[in-house]
């Protein structure tokens, strides 16, 4: 019998679901994958840098949602998105100057703190605006007209979030690897002190990685809130902390580490839910990083470190 | 301060504190809303409290505080809610029927909910507390979530009620009854601070390698630390459920690590007083900045801003501030003392004379 | 076997491509001080690091009073010895962490000065009495080991009088100045009641009266704790006065020992400060 029927009869015969079902989870799953890549890079660039988990950039990526309810309701998709992206940026970079940059001397506890804090400022803040109840995200025309491929379909935006993703990964590989800024950013998150004693200045370098992160976060919110009805000033938390964890799995620091654990959360939550087993979904994250943690700390592409004593 | 003197002004305070939850107690119709507010005050206390002994005081940043509390919180439930009453509050899977007969008084109760906690603990330390500060702090924050997530799952609906949690759990008879508590968990940890193994886990916070040279086993006491904060942890959470009197696993989100987090860098990591002070601030602030919600008009102009939400934005604008302008919090890492209290008192007219004359630029940071 | 009080084996420490020590082989006897000297970056701290087991070794073993206290990791050399009937001695030797090794009898003080920062100079010495304490967290919690207590506390006054830092107990240790901070370092050590105590450049950073006081010092303090002295440093006339042994490292490997004599008039010795000389 030819492989694919065996593996056809398998499915069938474990998972209780067609070819098609299965193949329309693989879908489901690398769309929210490449979501939640995008944001995840966020997490590990600013750690990477700072040595620093930013708790806030959930929040952020929340308000990016909030930035297109609000331009949408003034002007056409097509001006939109690009003030959604601009504010998003603004608004990273503004945290980063307010909130990181005056303690960046403070013991690490601190800074960790102070981006709990704001993350806390952010849901309140949108509480107090938005209030708690869900608004409904628009729908861009192009982005939720239905698509098909074969025998799967879904809104177009299904199948182009990880064609984007890895387009934005690829482009910024290129940027890290190849430019001066890129080399300036790889330089401090080697040495932060030494790459200053080299004359680049890190507070641009900084900076830009906010703009960075940020701006993936925003594209990221484009695509994920477009499949999903609403936003709640609570919607960035669950995401934030599964693409931190998605992060952590990669190995944080690493780019293409953060985009793989994206992928691997995204779609293990997928099939977990197809399963059933929904109420679990959100822990499998947490069950996934506590093995990670254990076996392997560093993550997949992750590098060990000794302290010199 | 003679030694005397100090006694007697802890004496006169205690007696004071003690007339004065009296009083409450016997008019509490009268003062229901300052007792919840203080009731409560005193619940964060103990949780903080517990939170500052692992974080500020041990060096380990752990953000399960929900979670344990969770676990305290659901064990007192199920076994307080009077067995008469349980079939209606698990109306909607029934009960597992070796706990549907256990009754318990609320002291033994606590106990378990705390040993429960600790055990639970126990075994989360061994593989994470060997993680480095930022690891240790997600990874809590997962098992919390983990914890929650089986709180309220399905297969174990049959003891906790899934979903819908537990309703219906019986008040305690007075407010003695939380501050009681508070006071002995308190006092305990207190007394563990200043205790050999205290300054073990001192030492652990300055200089793990310093300290493991000096002979102290890293694994053991910090794994100590983490058993006996959640122990506490877990008993601040079973008040708490009996506080509230419902509960369900949406209260144990980590929000509430967050809040209790803030409590502690409010009062300042390190310091025991500065925990217990914040708790009572912050709770009763959150009531306080309550005008800040409803539409403020002044002299017929109607003030923006004032409106739903506003409280709580004002609130963590100023947490905001504590932690980028006070990172030490209101105490450091000092601790009550009537020296203190004294000399700040005698050195008020002298500071403010040293102000006036620099003209104003002197600037005591 | 060999009535050594501290014995290094072959002991070899490899940072991924960087080889720190190099077939390491030394002893020290009971009674003795001995130093190691070297220039910078020779592989001294590391080897010290070896000996109290912050770190295993790629390969090799120590032995402290003919007790194996530290081996390589499994996939080492060492991984022959133990099968069979030894497979119990090498797991609980592969236990040993730092803390256990304290407990054993050795103590250590850092290059880099590791007081506790923020805590005060008597808490500083009582933390290091916390390892012999008999009770458990509830009856100190509780105060039960009040006798205990208070012994330990006398202990450490006593230590702190030797070190004329007495009159400084309730000060915060970083706001002492640094020669006082190493003497404190010291006491801490001290307070652990070793039998072997590790000095890792004790007289970094003091001026020559400063040194000559810790000469005699450490002489004192040998004497009167019936100890054994291993220790580092860069002082020559400190190292030549008061060592009656010397080993000499650069780059991880010993290059000379013997007297302080002996290796004073080493040719390597000498080339491994200075620098041979170029062919003009």
């Amino acid at each position: 019998m030819p492989p694919i029927s065996i593996f056809m009869s398998i499915l069938e015969a474990f998972c209780f679901m067609s070819l098609t079902t299965f193949l329309q989870h693989c879908l489901t799953g690398i769309s929210l994958g490449g979501a939640y890549a995008l944001i995840a890079i966020g997490y590990t660039m600013v750690y990477g840098i700072l040595r620093l988990i930013n708790f806030a950039h959930g929040e952020i990526f929340m308000m990016a949602g909030y930035f297109m309810i609000f331009s949408m309701a003034t002007v056409p998709w097509y001006l939109a998105i690009p003030i959604v992206i601009l504010g998003t940026i603004a608004l990273g970079v503004t945290i980063e100057r307010v909130a990181y940059k005056p303690i960046r001397t403070a013991p690490r506890m601190s800074i960790m703190i102070s981006a709990i804090g704001v993350s806390y400022l952010l849901q309140n803040l949108s509480t107090y605006l938005f209030t708690a109840l869900p608004r409904g995200y628009p729908e861009i025309p192009v982005l939720k007209s239905s698509f098909k491929i074969g025998p799967l379909s879904s809104s177009f935006v299904t199948f182009f979030t990880p064609v984007i993703t890895i387009l934005l990964v690829i482009a910024l590989m290129q940027l890290i690897n190849h430019t001066k800024i890129g080399m300036a950013m790889r330089a401090v998150s080697k040495d932060y002190e030494t790459a200053q004693l080299m004359g680049i200045k890190i507070n641009n370098v900084i900076s830009f990685t906010f703009v960075i992160g940020s701006f993936l976060a925003a594209v990221g919110s484009i695509l994920y809130f477009t499949d999903r009805m609403s936003v709640t000033p609570f919607s960035g938390t669950l995401p934030g902390l599964k693409c931190f964890v998605a992060a952590v799995l990669g190995g944080i620091g690493s780019v293409p580490g953060a985009v793989i654990g994206g992928f691997i959360l995204a779609i293990g939550e997928t099939f977990l839910v197809a399963f059933g087993y929904s109420t679990f979904s959100d822990a499998f994250t947490f069950v996934l990083l506590i093995v990670m943690l254990l076996v392997r700390p560093t993550g997949l592409f992750g590098e060990k470190a000794t302290d010199k004593v | 301060m003679k030694k005397s003197t100090k006694l007697l002004c802890s004496f006169i305070l205690i007696i004071a504190a003690v007339g004065l939850l009296y009083y409450l107690d016997n008019n509490h119709i009268k003062y229901l809303y300052a007792i919840s507010i203080l009731e409560r005050s005193a619940i964060f206390a103990i949780v903080a409290v517990s939170m500052n002994l692992l974080n500020g005081f041990t060096g380990l940043f752990s953000l399960g505080q929900a979670g344990f509390m969770a676990i305290g919180a659901y064990t007192v439930s199920v076994i307080t809610i009077p067995v008469g009453i349980r079939q209606s509050v698990y109306y909607a899977s029934g009960i597992n029927s070796f706990i549907a007969k256990i009754e318990l008084p609320l002291p033994l109760a606590l106990l378990l909910g705390g040993l429960f906690a600790a055990l639970v603990a126990a075994l989360i330390g061994i593989p994470v507390l060997r993680l480095k500060s930022d690891y240790l702090a997600i990874a809590t924050l997962g098992f919390s979530e983990i914890i929650r997530a089986l709180l309220a799952s399905p297969q174990l609906a049959k003891i906790t009620n899934g979903s819908y949690g537990l309703n219906k759990i019986p008040k305690y008879s007075s407010i003695f009854v939380p501050f009681g508590i508070a006071t002995i968990c308190i006092a305990t940890m207190v007394l563990l601070i200043r205790s050999s193994f205290g300054r073990a886990f001192l030492a652990i916070r300055e200089d793990e390698i310093a300290a493991e040279a000096m002979g102290i086993n890293l694994f053991k006491h910090k794994e100590l630390s983490f058993i006996i904060s959640s122990f506490f942890t877990g008993i601040g959470g079973g008040l708490l459920a009996v506080y509230m009197q419902s509960i369900d696993s949406s209260t144990f989100k980590i929000g509430i690590t967050y809040d209790i987090l803030l409590i502690v860098v409010l009062g300042g990591m390190g310091s025991v007083t500065g925990s217990v002070f914040a708790a009572f601030l912050v709770t009763a602030s959150r009531e306080w900045l309550r005008f800040f919600d409803d539409p403020l008009t002044i002299g017929g102009f109607q003030v923006p801003l004032f409106r739903a939400g506003f409280r709580m934005v004002v609130f963590s604008v100023l947490l905001m501030i504590v932690v980028l302008f006070y990172r030490q919090g209101i105490m450091g890492t000092r601790e009550f003392s009537w020296d203190g209290i004294f000399r700040f008192f005698v050195n008020l007219p002298k500071r403010f004379m040293k102000k006036k004359k620099a003209g104003g630029t002197a600037n005591e940071r | 076997m060999n009535g050594n009080v501290l014995r290094v084996e072959n002991v070899t420490m490899q940072f991924g491509g960087v080889v720190a020590v190099d077939d390491l082989t030394l002893e020290v006897n009971k009674g003795e001080i001995v130093a190691l000297i070297g220039p910078n970056g020779a592989g001294k701290t590391t080897a010290f690091n070896v000996i109290t087991g912050v770190y295993a070794p790629t390969n090799g073993a120590v032995y402290f009073n003919d007790e194996l206290i530290v081996s390589n990791h499994p996939q080492g050399k060492m991984k022959q010895l133990y099968q069979g009937e030894n497979k119990e001695k090498f797991a609980a030797v592969m236990e040993k962490t730092p803390d256990k090794i304290t407990k054993l009898g050795i103590a250590r003080t850092f290059q880099n000065i590791r007081l506790f920062k923020n805590l005060t100079v008597f808490d500083n010495v009582l933390i290091a009495k916390h390892m012999r304490t008999k009770s458990n967290f509830l009856s100190a919690t509780y105060r039960f080991n009040f006798r205990e207590e208070a012994q330990m506390r006398k202990e450490v006054m006593d230590l702190l009088e030797m070190q004329n830092l007495a009159h400084l107990k309730n000060e915060i240790a970083s706001s002492l100045p640094y020669g006082q901070q190493r003497h404190l370092e010291i006491a801490r050590a001290l307070a652990t009641n070793p039998s072997l105590l590790l000095l890792d450049e004790p007289a970094a950073g003091m001026n020559p009266q400063e040194t000559i006081e810790l000469t005699s010092f450490i002489k004192k303090t040998k004497e009167e704790f019936n100890l054994t002295v291993f220790m580092i440093e860069h002082h020559m006339d400190l190292v030549m006065k008061i060592s009656d042994r010397i080993y000499v490292l650069d780059f991880g490997k010993q290059i000379a020992r013997g007297t302080p004599e002996q290796v004073q008039s080493n040719e390597r010795v000498i080339q491994a400060y200075l620098g041979v000389e170029e062919d003009a």
